[in-house]
């Protein structure tokens, strides 16, 4: 069977065993829609909380990128874990025994603050919105990719299907969905791996494979081949940190605190009936997270060299049937520099720029009459595809889009066509998952945080449910409308979020939990400097923050949330201290007894 | 109960739970060192130096930046909800199942 239709079954098994789920676990009350009834068991969170976690960028595009960047991909590695331990140990257990439904929630409440719970709730949705357009569009890219429909439809399709299980299942809905979703992608990324470990080491596990000696080298270890692969072609080395460790010091900083300070991630663990609960289900979230995420750099060191060694040197005729199929989906481009029909893939010692030609590559499109292609003006004379984009003077004359290291992989290794399906549906799987997850926080905080605890604290339960359904609705629609219409920098304004999230949410938590004497003032100073400080370098763009601060964009949240806190702790010595049963309510979030009964509100 | 029964009951639940924060405090202290050691320490700062070391095909510093600290995050994690169930059973403070 072909791969099309493998990926229609696989998908179309996968999509309805979420509808199935979304049925079967649809929401009654307001607590079951924010927060699943607080009644997930911690396994199940946990699962869950990695589905949630793990969007389109870290299935299909970090391997990609540890593939292309080698080790300084490691502040990703770390700091998309690292995270974790920042909210098991300082946040998740206190903010379950505060046991309300949302991040604004906590804000609003310790720091007594209407004007604070304001602050969180545009905080919130921010963060989100930003998020959840880049997970649209990955919706969207996946489905256009595997079962060939135009990524407008794809993110149409994508749209209906959240919608579904969002709007009536809520967080219990979603919860049991991502649960079947984190089975399905996990399985879909592993396999893979497993069987290219297989074939180029021997050994099972890929994380033993990627130290291992590879198949028929004489005893020579994969990650030596892939330095000496690299190196011979002037790419710097693999497995070395190239650039300022000051700057990857930052970076992996405000990756780690931005995570923690995620509200899609932190109202996981509202949802767990006990203090207890929220610890061990933090355990089992980065157990499954780090499945994926010790797998990903063997399938990126695999794929480096098998691509290496299929396409470096070889005329372009005689490359295989994978490399072509993606050059006419965009995502592979060579320009024949030198003339002679054979792919160089190469550049000099030193070079900054590497790149084959100027910008993203612009195809010449393709142009059809009664069902055949006409190549005249399109393809040039080893019937590649040609290009408008300038060629740069360095030898190299390969393009290669990073997402396709993770879907390529199969199609190099040689891996059934059944394979190559499964890794479709566990992409989707992915994004949907996350965008779920986001959704829910932006439909919470529109009609929980905004109307029931800021416009019309008195609405009944029921016109609530229907709010929240309909900001679920709406949040769809513009998440979808995002996702069709891209603004040019939403890979770029994804990875911001953790710089917002850090230099807001992150430090006004931990303070309000270990520091008693934090007050209203305090916080919210702090996180309108964070907030403002962060957002201003990220709005003035790269070169402005590389001159002023010596470090990279992703790297500012480091010194907004550093900025918080110190204005935080000024103005709060400043202002009077919070009021008696506020530092009762810190002393009560600090044990764990007592929180069985959850506050009813 | 006398009224100064009742403060005095109250100052020891009150001195309880002191003596169980700070305990807690020690318990994060100790293991957001770990957190740091391995990820910022092992995988930044001393990489260079772990990297001469090696342990089948990998250096050790790459090993740290690439598997190493992850696993270890875990591990961190995992010794955490340990000890801290631990100190609830030990200060009566464990939720009722």
């Amino acid at each position: 069977m072909s791969v099309i239709v493998w990926t229609y079954i696989l998908v179309g098994l996968s999509f309805s065993l979420y509808i199935g789920i979304a049925i079967w676990a649809r929401a009654s009350s307001t607590k079951e829609f924010y927060i699943a009834g607080k009644g997930v068991h911690p396994l199940a969170n946990g699962l869950a909380t990695a589905a949630d976690w793990m969007s389109a960028a870290s299935f299909l595009g970090m391997a990609g990128l540890i593939s292309f960047k080698g080790y300084n991909s490691s502040v990703y590695l770390m700091g998309w874990t690292g995270g974790y331990v920042l909210l098991a140990l300082l946040l998740a257990p206190y903010l379950r025994k505060f046991g309300k439904f949302t991040t604004p929630d906590f804000i609003g409440d310790r720091y007594y603050s209407q004007f604070g719970r304001l602050v969180a709730v545009v905080c919130a949705i921010f963060i989100s919105f930003t998020y959840v357009a880049g997970q649209m569009r990955g919706v969207g890219i996946v489905f256009s990719r595997f079962l060939e429909v135009p990524i407008t439809q794809g993110v149409i399709i994508g749209m209906v299907i959240v919608l579904f299980y969002a709007v009536l299942g809520g967080m219990k809905g979603i919860t049991y969905t991502q649960v079947a979703q984190y089975c399905v992608l996990i399985f879909a990324f592993t396999l893979p791996a497993i069987f290219i470990s297989i074939q180029m080491t021997g050994s099972f596990f890929p994380q033993i494979g990627l130290g291992s000696q590879v198949v028929n080298g004489n005893g020579e270890y994969l990650l030596d081949k892939l330095d000496g692969l690299v190196e011979e072609l002037g790419f710097l080395s693999y497995t070395e940190l190239s650039g300022s460790k000051l700057n990857f010091f930052f970076i992996t900083l405000a990756l780690m605190c931005g995570t923690a300070g995620l509200p899609h991630v932190i109202v996981r663990f509202f949802t767990v009936p006990k203090v207890k609960d929220a610890r061990t289900s933090a355990f089992y979230a980065l157990f499954f997270i780090a499945i994926l995420y010790t797998t990903a750099p063997a399938i990126a060191a695999f794929a480096r060299v098998n691509l290496i060694e299929t396409i470096n040197n070889k005329e372009y005729k005689t490359t295989p049937e994978w490399f072509k199929g993606y050059e006419n989906s965009d995502l592979v481009a060579w320009v024949d520099k030198n003339k002679d029909g054979v792919i160089q893939m190469k550049t000099k010692k030193g070079l900054k720029n590497n790149a084959a030609f100027t910008g993203k590559p612009d195809f010449i499109p393709l142009e059809f009459k009664d069902g055949k292609e006409i190549k005249d003006k399109s393809r040039g004379a080893n019937n590649e595809r040609l290009l408008n984009n300038k060629p740069t003077d360095n030898a190299n004359e390969i393009y290669i889009d990073k997402d396709i290291i993770v879907l390529a992989s199969p199609a190099m290794a040689k891996l059934p066509n059944w394979v190559i399906a499964l890794v479709a549906a566990g992409g989707l799987a992915a994004a949907l998952s996350t965008a779920a997850g986001l959704l829910l926080v932006i439909s919470t905080s529109i009609s929980h945080d905004l109307i029931k605890k800021c416009i019309n604290p008195d609405i009944s339960e029921k016109k609530e449910l229907l709010f929240a359904r309909l900001a679920a609705t709406a949040a769809v629609v513009v998440a979808g409308y995002f996702g069709i219409h891209p603004p040019g920098y939403v890979a770029e304004v994804v990875a911001y979020a953790f710089g917002l999230a850090a230099s807001s949410f992150f430090p006004a938590i931990v303070l309000g939990i270990f520091y008693k004497r934090m007050n209203k003032e305090g916080a919210i100073s702090g996180m309108i400097c964070g907030l403002l400080f962060t957002g201003t370098f990220i709005v003035l763009g790269k070169e402005i923050t590389l001159n002023v601060t010596g470090v990279s964009t992703q790297a500012i949240g480091s010194f907004g949330m550093i900025l918080n806190f110190v204005i935080s702790l000024i103005v709060c010595h400043l202002t009077p201290p919070p009021p008696q049963e506020i530092q009762d309510l810190v002393e009560d979030i600090r044990v764990p007894k007592g929180s069985g009964d959850a506050v009813e509100h | 109960m006398s009224e100064e029964q009742i403060n005095e009951e109250k100052k020891s639940a009150d001195e309880l739970k002191a003596a169980y924060w700070r305990e807690n405090l020690i318990i994060v202290g100790v293991l957001l060192f770990f957190w740091f050691a391995i990820s910022f320490g092992c995988s930044i700062i001393f990489v260079d130096q772990l990297n001469t070391i090696r342990i089948g095909g990998y250096k050790l510093g790459f090993w740290f930046g690439q598997q190493g600290s992850i696993i270890g995050f875990v591990f961190i994690i995992f010794i955490y909800t340990r000890l801290m169930n631990k100190l609830d059973k030990k200060y009566g403070f464990e939720e009722a199942e």
